[in-house]
Parts: structure tokens; sequence; C-alpha cells
């Protein structure tokens, strides 16, 4: 039966609203009194950092599209319009331009963070899988927002990394074709894309609900990697994680400043300056340097179809970690063997990246070799086996009792019997 | 401990933050061998630097007798000249040399007259065939964004102006072609476009190849980022709030959780 809700507001607008679609009960329990593990460390900010680029990269983007000329022919100059002509346009395309990397920064550092404390873990499997795709999606938005200024390398990674599909058997050049909508990198490749990069934000937005909708019902995991078994475990999100969020917001809109405003084109290729010329290939095609690591896994092997099946392999993998870790224990932090391969696995990714902006010759091909293995060897070999193998540290109680553990360190004399009782 | 686990991890992700951008820095300039890019000081380089407003007017007199004849500068307006500190009349006048295309006239015939401060900067040619029929092929580049369209921005801009010697003995040159120490190659079909006292300044400034290539340069850098010293300004007071509202959010932080556990 359907009936009116029973709102708790006193406020009359407010109160007539919500009765009829209880919008402000929602956000209440759901970021107001919203129940959340009280030990989160900083590493927890990057969600909310993320939520707070994708905002920033769809106001800027909008703005921009109003003065921007998806045409081959004009685009490389209406974003000089813009950087010159338009009133503040310079600052919304760097903001939007340097966002993009702001973007893949904070999303690695909170992919780690998953990583790290074993958030992938049940019951949070459907939780991270819908993380793989928003990444997946960001990617593909990246690099087609990429090719709109229309520049040397927008246009030569775009002719690059479509050609990948032509890899496949069978299907491969159709798929090609499809993407270009033509024979070559065109201006209907350059009018698609731009149609799908202004798109896919949006279907971002819905998938990033569903992230989010998916968290609300298993709730935060947390620094321990244990399950919360008391309110006392607890604090409401408002105002103890609105405000640490904010704080974090506050430095990383710092460091991002800083980029726009002093440094717009340090992360960008001079190449993308010179207007797009089908008739002259750069000396080096390089793609932006989030997309480096997978560049160097897709350039490790001589074989294309392989190397292409390898970089998307390496992406699908991350469906499957829930799987894969054998280990009951998710925080690294009572996993002493499993805790240092991830720290290697970083630096492969790190070693990858580096090879990825080196001509695949000499030292960088084997390199790329070995931070390919390391790269699939951590999620294939090592996970499940670990998981296995290891005896994990003794996990604590509860949140609100850590136990102290051999690197917990040092008498914790205030201990937690002292902390007043939370309601939540 | 906690506290020397949270460094540890703040260590890390500074590490994760700073990894990426140390790549760009770690690529090496392929194709310039053995040439070594040259070190100017720049007014424009540091944070806080500003263009020399009257180096890159004795560079616009530069590009207006010397670069013009072959380069265009398209993406700019004479207008946007008021960036260097031209004044409305300097600006008009300074355009009114310049015979550019003004649309149709009543009948429908293309019209053509002197430049407004708001035409766009005369190109030499009308399309890029035009001057490759007169270059042997050859291009002579847009400079709107050269500064930052090249590895090494000014310096390397500068180290092309500065970079013409005589060929080593041996090495193979086509009529046509020039020897330059920075261009990828050597091999550049550009002639040398200033010596010592290629142009007369109207300033008084003495006209060596050095003073004349730092002067086009900084007039090309400002070219290509007309926005700087407004970015840079804007900049300065943006971080400074950020860092200002980032401490007070710190403090209510610590207020709000002081007592709580954890």
């Amino acid at each position: 039966m359907a009936g009116l809700h029973q709102s708790e507001f006193d406020n009359p607008v407010i109160r007539w609203i919500d009765t009829r679609l209880p919008v402000f009960t929602m956000m209440q329990k759901e970021y107001g009194v919203f129940p959340t593990p009280k030990n989160f460390n900083y590493f927890w900010n990057f969600g909310a950092l993320a939520m707070v680029v994708l905002i920033i990269m769809i106001v800027t983007g909008i703005f921009l599209a109003m003065n921007y000329q998806p045409n081959a022919d004009l685009a490389f100059a209406s974003v000089q319009h813009i950087m010159r002509d338009v009133n503040y346009g310079w600052l919304l395309r760097y903001t939007h331009q340097n966002g993009a990397s702001m973007f893949f920064i904070v999303t690695y550092i909170h992919i780690f963070r998953g990583l790290y404390y074993g958030s992938y873990k049940s019951p949070r499997e459907l939780l991270w899988m819908l993380g793989v795709v928003i990444l997946i999606i960001m990617m593909a938005t990246a690099f087609m927002g990429y090719v709109l200024p229309w520049g040397q390398m927008s246009y030569w990674g775009a002719t690059v990394i479509t050609n990948l599909f032509s890899a496949f058997p069978v299907v491969g050049s159709k798929i090609v074709t499809l993407l270009w909508g033509g024979f070559s990198v065109d201006n209907p490749t350059l009018n698609r894309f731009f149609a799908l990069h202004y798109l896919l934000p949006f279907v971002l937005v819905g998938v990033i609900f569903l992230h989010v909708a998916a968290l609300h019902i298993t709730g935060s995991n947390n620094p321990l990697g244990i399950d919360v078994k008391s309110p006392q475990d607890t604090l409401p999100f408002h105002p103890y994680y609105t405000i640490k969020d904010s704080v974090g917001i506050g430095v990383f809109l710092t460091i991002f400043a800083i980029f726009i405003f002093f440094a717009p084109n340090y992360l960008g290729d001079p190449n993308n300056f010179i207007q797009a010329n089908p008739m002259q290939t750069p000396a080096d095609i390089v793609p932006e340097w989030y997309f480096l690591p997978f560049y160097a896994i897709l350039r490790s092997v001589p074989d294309k179809l392989l190397g292409v099946c390898l970089m998307f392999g390496s992406l699908i993998i991350m469906f499957f970690l829930p799987w894969l870790d054998t280990s009951k224990v998710r925080s690294c932090r009572f996993r002493p063997l499993y805790r240092p391969t991830l720290f290697v696995w970083v630096l492969a990714c790190l070693v990858l990246g580096a090879c990825g902006a080196h001509k695949p010759e000499g030292i960088w091909v084997t390199l790329s070799r070995i931070g390919t293995l390391y790269y699939f060897a951590q999620f294939l070999v090592i996970m499940p086996i670990l998981g296995k193998l290891e005896r994990p540290l003794p996990l604590p109680e509860s949140i609100s009792h850590p136990v102290v553990g051999p690197r917990g360190g040092g008498p914790l004399p205030t201990g937690a019997a002292a902390k007043p009782m939370e309601k939540a | 401990m906690a506290k020397l686990r949270t460094l540890l991890a703040g260590a890390f992700a500074a590490t994760l933050l700073a990894a990426p951008l140390a790549v760009p820095l770690a690529a090496p300039a392929f194709a310039q061998d053995e040439a070594t890019m040259p070190n100017e000081s720049w007014s424009f380089e540091n944070p806080f630097g500003t263009f020399d407003l009257a180096a890159a007017q004795r560079g616009l007199q530069i590009y207006g007798q010397v670069c013009s004849n072959c380069h265009s500068l398209k993406f700019l307006h004479y207008r946007d000249l008021a960036g260097i500190g031209l004044t409305p009349e300097q600006i008009k006048a300074f355009a009114a040399q310049f015979t550019v295309p003004l649309g149709l006239d009543d009948q429908g015939n293309p019209k053509e007259g002197p430049a407004l401060p708001a035409s766009e900067f005369r190109s030499p040619y009308p399309n890029a065939t035009a001057a490759a029929a007169v270059f042997n092929g050859a291009v002579p580049p847009d400079l709107s964004v050269m500064v930052n369209a090249r590895e090494g921005g000014p310096n390397y801009v500068y180290g092309i102006l500065t970079g013409f010697v005589n060929a080593p003995a041996g090495f193979k040159l086509q009529p046509g072609q020039y020897y330059n120490t920075m261009y990828p190659g050597h091999r550049i079909a550009m002639p040398p476009p200033l010596q010592d006292g290629t142009v007369q300044y109207t300033d008084g400034t003495k006209a060596t190849l050095h003073q004349e290539a730092h002067d086009v340069v900084t007039f090309l850098a400002w070219a290509a980022n007309p926005e700087m010293v407004e970015r840079k300004q804007m900049g300065v007071r943006i971080v400074l709030f950020l860092i200002f509202m980032t401490g007070l959010t710190y403090a209510v932080k610590r207020k709000v959780w002081a007592n709580v556990e954890h």
C-alpha cells in the first residue's frame, strides 16, 4: 500500500516535501546519521575526492562544450578560441585538462586503498566490481576527451588505440571502421567521440550511484578490515566524516590549483599544441601518463593480439579479485606475507608506467616484461596461494578494542574503555 | 607507532602521486642527439614571473619585420597586443599597416582593406598548400603556440634561432637546407632569420643576435600564453585562500574529533 512518509522534520516546507518524497529523510539516513567505522584514516578520503573531481569535470566540461567545435577543421582553433577569447576560458580548459589527471591520481589511490585494506572481499564484491566498471568507463571517457583538442597526440593516440581492435580476428576491422566512422581517424571519429565524451560522464554518474548505494548496504570497510560489531565502533557520518573529508578536499584542491595556475601544461605533451596532421607521424606516440602502465603491458609482447588481450586482461582481472584472494583477512595490516607483495605490485605498476613513456627498446622491453609478469602473477599466483599459506596476525576483537599487535606498538594506556557511548 | 604508520602511508601516497609526475621528466628527448638545450633566463619562467613588456614589444618588431614574411600567427588578433602594453591608438596604427580580407561588399565580392584591431593577424600565405609551393614543400609552421609545442619551450626556440652554424665537413645538405645544432637531424629548411643588426630597434637597444632571439622568444611566449600573468596572479590568491581554508577546516576537524577515542 502506498502512503505518506512519516517525516521527522519540523520545517513545514521540508516536511511537506519529505512526506511526499522522502529525499530529506534519505539524505539524513545516508549522509547524516549513517553509521561509519570510527577508525578511517585519510585513505578513506579518496572516494569523496573522486566525486568532487567528477563534479568539477562535468561543470567545466559543459561550459567548454558551449564554445568547442567538434569538427576536424575547427576543433584545434576552437580550443585556442577558448584559451584566448572566451572569458576565463583558459581557466575552464586548464581545470578540465588537469582535472583528468587529478581524477586518475585520486582514483588510483582509491583503488590502492581497496587493495590494501581488502575492500573487495565479501560482502563487498559487487561494490568492488562496480568500481572496476567505473574505472573502465572513466578510461574510455578520458581517452575520447583527449582526442577532442585535435592535436597531433590526439590524432595519433586515437589512431593507435582504435587500431588495437583490429587485432581481434574476424570482427576486428569491422569494429575499427565502426569506431572511426570511415576508413581512418577523421571528422566522423571526432564527432562520435565528442558525443560519447559528453554522454559517458552521465553514465558514470549512474554507475557511481550504484557504487555508493552498494556501499551503503554493506557499510564501509575500515583500516582493520574487521566488521563493525557494535554501535561503539561507529560514528555518524556527519559531522565526523563530512569534516574529515573536507580537510582532504582542501589539501587536494590546493594541489590541483597549483597545477592549474602554475604548471598547467606540465602533465601534457608539447605535441598536442601542433594541429593534427595525418601526413606526419610524431617521433614517439605516447598516451597520457595515466595510461602508461597499460600501454607498457600492450607493448611488452611482440604479438599484437596477445598484447591487446593482456592490456584488456589487466583491467578485466580486477573483476575476479574477490575470488582470487583466498585469504579471509581483509586488511594488509594483518597479512605479513601478502603486504610486501602488494607493495611490489605497486612498484611493478610504476615501472610499467616508466616503460610506457619510453620506446620499447633495450632495457625497457625487459623491464616491461618483468612488470607485466608480476602484475598478473600478483593476482593469479600470489593472491590465491598466499591466502592459503599465510598465517595472519591475530585480529583485534573489535574496532573499539584494538588488540596491540607486534607492529601496533606501545601501550595504549587510555584504551578504548574511557570512550563515551556513541549513539548511532 | 600509529603516527609512524600514518606517516608511512602518507609517504607512500606521495610517491604514488609523484611518480607519474617524474615520468615526463625522465622521458629523454630522442631526436635531440648531441644538441644541448640552452638554459636562458626568462622573465616569465618562475611562478611569479611576468613578461618583460619592453622585450615582448621588441619581439613584436622582429616578428613584424622578419618572421611574419613566412610565419603566420593566426590565433592572435591585433587587439590582443594590449597584452604587451600597446595602447589602443598604437594597436590601431599597427593593424592598419596590413591589408586583410574584410568579408564581402554589397555586391557579394570579396573585400580587402586595412586591418582593424579586431582582425586576425595577417597570414603571409592564404593556406598551407600555397606556402608549401613557395618553400619546396616545407610549410613554415604557425607560431601562435610554438613555444608550448616543443620540448624545452622557449629554450628550444631560442636554440633554433641561435643554432645556425656551418655544417661540419662531410655533412650533406640538400639545396634549401641549412645546418642547425638545435634542430632534430640538423637539416632545417629555414634560412638563418636573425643576425647581429637584423633589425634597428626603435627603443635604441643594441640588436645583437642574442638580444633579438631573446626578445622574439619573449614575444612568442606571450603569444602562446597570453593569459599567463592573470593566471599566476589569480593562482597566488586562490592557493593562499585554499591553504587558509584547509588550515581552518583542519582546526574544526580537530575540534569535532576531540572527544572521540580513535
